[in-house]
């Protein structure tokens, strides 16, 4: 019988650093070998002689990509990687395309440079911050998290950024900000597919003022060692490893300090499916479907099926956020 | 139609009735299901489900359109009974890899969601219909018995399209092509068959 309940990771199947780093060396080559097939016009990849003629120009494109760490704390151990391939050919980003394999075919188009994020609202005084300052704010960190969407499909991805509180005390909120908001990059022109869905745009998120500052709230720029590919939220994205996925916006144009909870997409789409706390809560069902299990990407059909942890297994980092509160009617 | 025409006529629906099936074997022996594996099973076996049941549907209209096209009737019972296949295989995934027999989240499933109570007043609906699909249960039921019976593929193939509905997340309009192609086949009938009896009468007026 194939089907079993999966049980904990074996330490065996943890990627051990070195294998993680040759898996990057490799990732990095083949991006690097692919890329400058590309510009040569060559139909030819994979061997090791193509590095030789590639052009310079490449080397330089591929070390843009490539980001700077250090190790925290805060990062996720004991859990088997997500494949770099399946982060970034299994995306919910409907601004490129409803299905799962569309942005990475269709999110190219996304012009991440020249980027700025505007800070307005409750703010001693609204500022615009450039992209390449804000990867220079604070050392980016390597934060390994694990991502439930609320479709009950996981993942475990290596994000890359500093805690979301290091640029709020950038922005100088004033006290009757209670909320955060962040609105995601829209351009009708650019992103041609918006229509295939009747979501209002541009894509709106956002958090209460305490979640937004808890540490474990990463302002993200990369994962798997290098900067964010378009489709998984270029050039800088929010990740909130406890809540359901599409609570973390996207490509990050603008952040609102508010007084009210914000108006939210999925919320708006609707209210009794999605609401705006959203915590990975296997107690709470979705209307349509139990939220007990979920699905890991990335693993063969009868090996995939596991149980949903509250808050998404950091319930002892941040479940003193919500003392109190009905979760069941706070979903 | 000569014979030989048909026997090959049937052998090549059966190997396209069978592909998706095929294709999704060997992707699961090759590990190339795409990142989410159950889901893939899930949705390729619900759309080719509907696919199959829809084109059975199609029959009767295009006989209607014209007498050539009367041979094929010899194909719906092939194309219901794939449906119900794949119907059948589509329920498994659930049963098993998304429930894993856990009966506890079947009930409320069951009770409480919609998408799931439609799919399966769906199959439940197209269960007794592959049951009397063979030849001796039309002699044994009768003609007008059996043809009233298996009136319920139109309340089964609704349930199906209103499951996928209910099953894609609001403002995703996925389903759509199904939905325009079921409806213009279900139109179709009471428009094709009131114009043929015009024409039946026409001789009669003259």
């Amino acid at each position: 019988m194939l089907i079993r309940k999966p049980s904990d990771i074996p330490s065996s199947e943890i990627t051990s650093e070195t294998s993680y780093k040759d898996f990057l060396s490799r990732r990095r080559f083949l991006r690097t070998a692919i890329s400058g097939a590309a510009a040569a016009g060559a139909a030819i990849a994979g061997t090791d002689r193509l590095a030789e003629v590639l052009s310079p120009g490449t080397t330089v494109l591929a070390d843009a990509t490539k980001l700077q760490t250090v190790k925290s704390p805060l990062s996720t151990t004991g859990e088997q990687l997500t494949s770099f391939e399946d982060i970034t050919h299994y995306n919910n980003y409907y601004e490129f395309g409803v299905q799962k394999t569309d942005p990475a075919k269709n999110a190219g188009v996304l012009p991440t440079r020249p980027w700025t994020v505007k800070v307005e609202g409750q703010v001693k005084q609204p500022k615009t911050f450039d992209i390449d300052a804000l990867l220079k704010l604070r050392p980016l960190e390597d934060r390994i998290y694990r991502h439930r969407c609320v479709e009950a499909w996981s993942m475990v991805i290596p994000w890359i950024g500093y805690s979301l509180s290091e640029f709020i005390k950038q922005c100088d909120p004033l006290p009757s900000a209670k909320y955060i908001q962040f609105l995601s990059y829209y351009d009708k022109k650019v992103e041609k597919w918006t229509n295939e869905s009747s979501i209002f745009w541009p894509y709106s998120e956002g958090l209460r003022m305490d979640e937004a500052m808890h540490p474990l709230t990463l302002l993200t720029f990369g994962l798997y060692g290098q900067v964010l590919p378009n489709q998984d939220g270029a050039p800088i994205r929010i990740v909130v490893p406890w809540k359901y996925g599409f609570k973390s916006a996207k490509s990050i144009v603008a952040v609102r300090f508010v007084e009210k909870m914000p108006e939210t997409t999925w919320y708006q789409q609707n209210p009794g499916e999605y609401g705006f706390y959203s915590n990975v809560n296997p107690n709470h069902d979705h209307p349509r479907w139990s939220q007990k299990s979920e699905r890991r990407i990335g693993l063969p059909f009868y090996a995939q099926r596991r149980t949903t942890l509250m808050f998404n297994g950091y319930a002892d980092q941040v479940a003193s956020l919500y003392n109190g509160m009905n979760l069941d009617k706070y979903y | 139609m000569p014979r030989k025409t048909l026997i090959t006529l049937k052998t090549l629906t059966w190997i396209a009735c069978l592909g998706p099936f095929a294709q999704l074997v060997y992707q699961a022996v090759t590990n190339t299901l795409g990142p989410d594996p159950t889901s893939t099973i899930a949705l390729t076996t619900g759309y080719n489900t509907l696919l199959m049941l829809i084109l059975s549907l199609a029959v009767t209209p295009l006989r209607l359109l014209s007498p050539r096209l009367s041979w094929l009737i010899k194909f719906r019972r092939l194309l219901g009974l794939f449906a119900f296949f794949y119907a059948t295989i589509h329920l498994g995934t659930y049963l098993i890899l998304y429930l894993n027999f856990d009966w506890g989240v079947f009930k409320t499933d069951i009770t409480k969601r919609r998408f799931i109570i439609a799919g399966f007043a769906a199959y439940t609906l197209l269960v007794p219909l592959a049951a009397t699909s063979t030849t001796w249960a039309i002699r044994k039921l009768g003609g007008k018995t059996w043809n009233r019976l298996h009136k319920l593929v139109y309340i089964s193939a609704i349930c199906g399209i209103i499951h996928y509905w209910w099953q894609v997340k609001p403002g995703v309009l996925s389903p759509m092509n199904l939905t325009i192609s079921l409806t213009v086949l279900l139109l179709a009938r009471p428009v094709l068959i009131y114009s043929q009896k015009r024409r039946a009468q026409r001789p009669a007026a003259a």
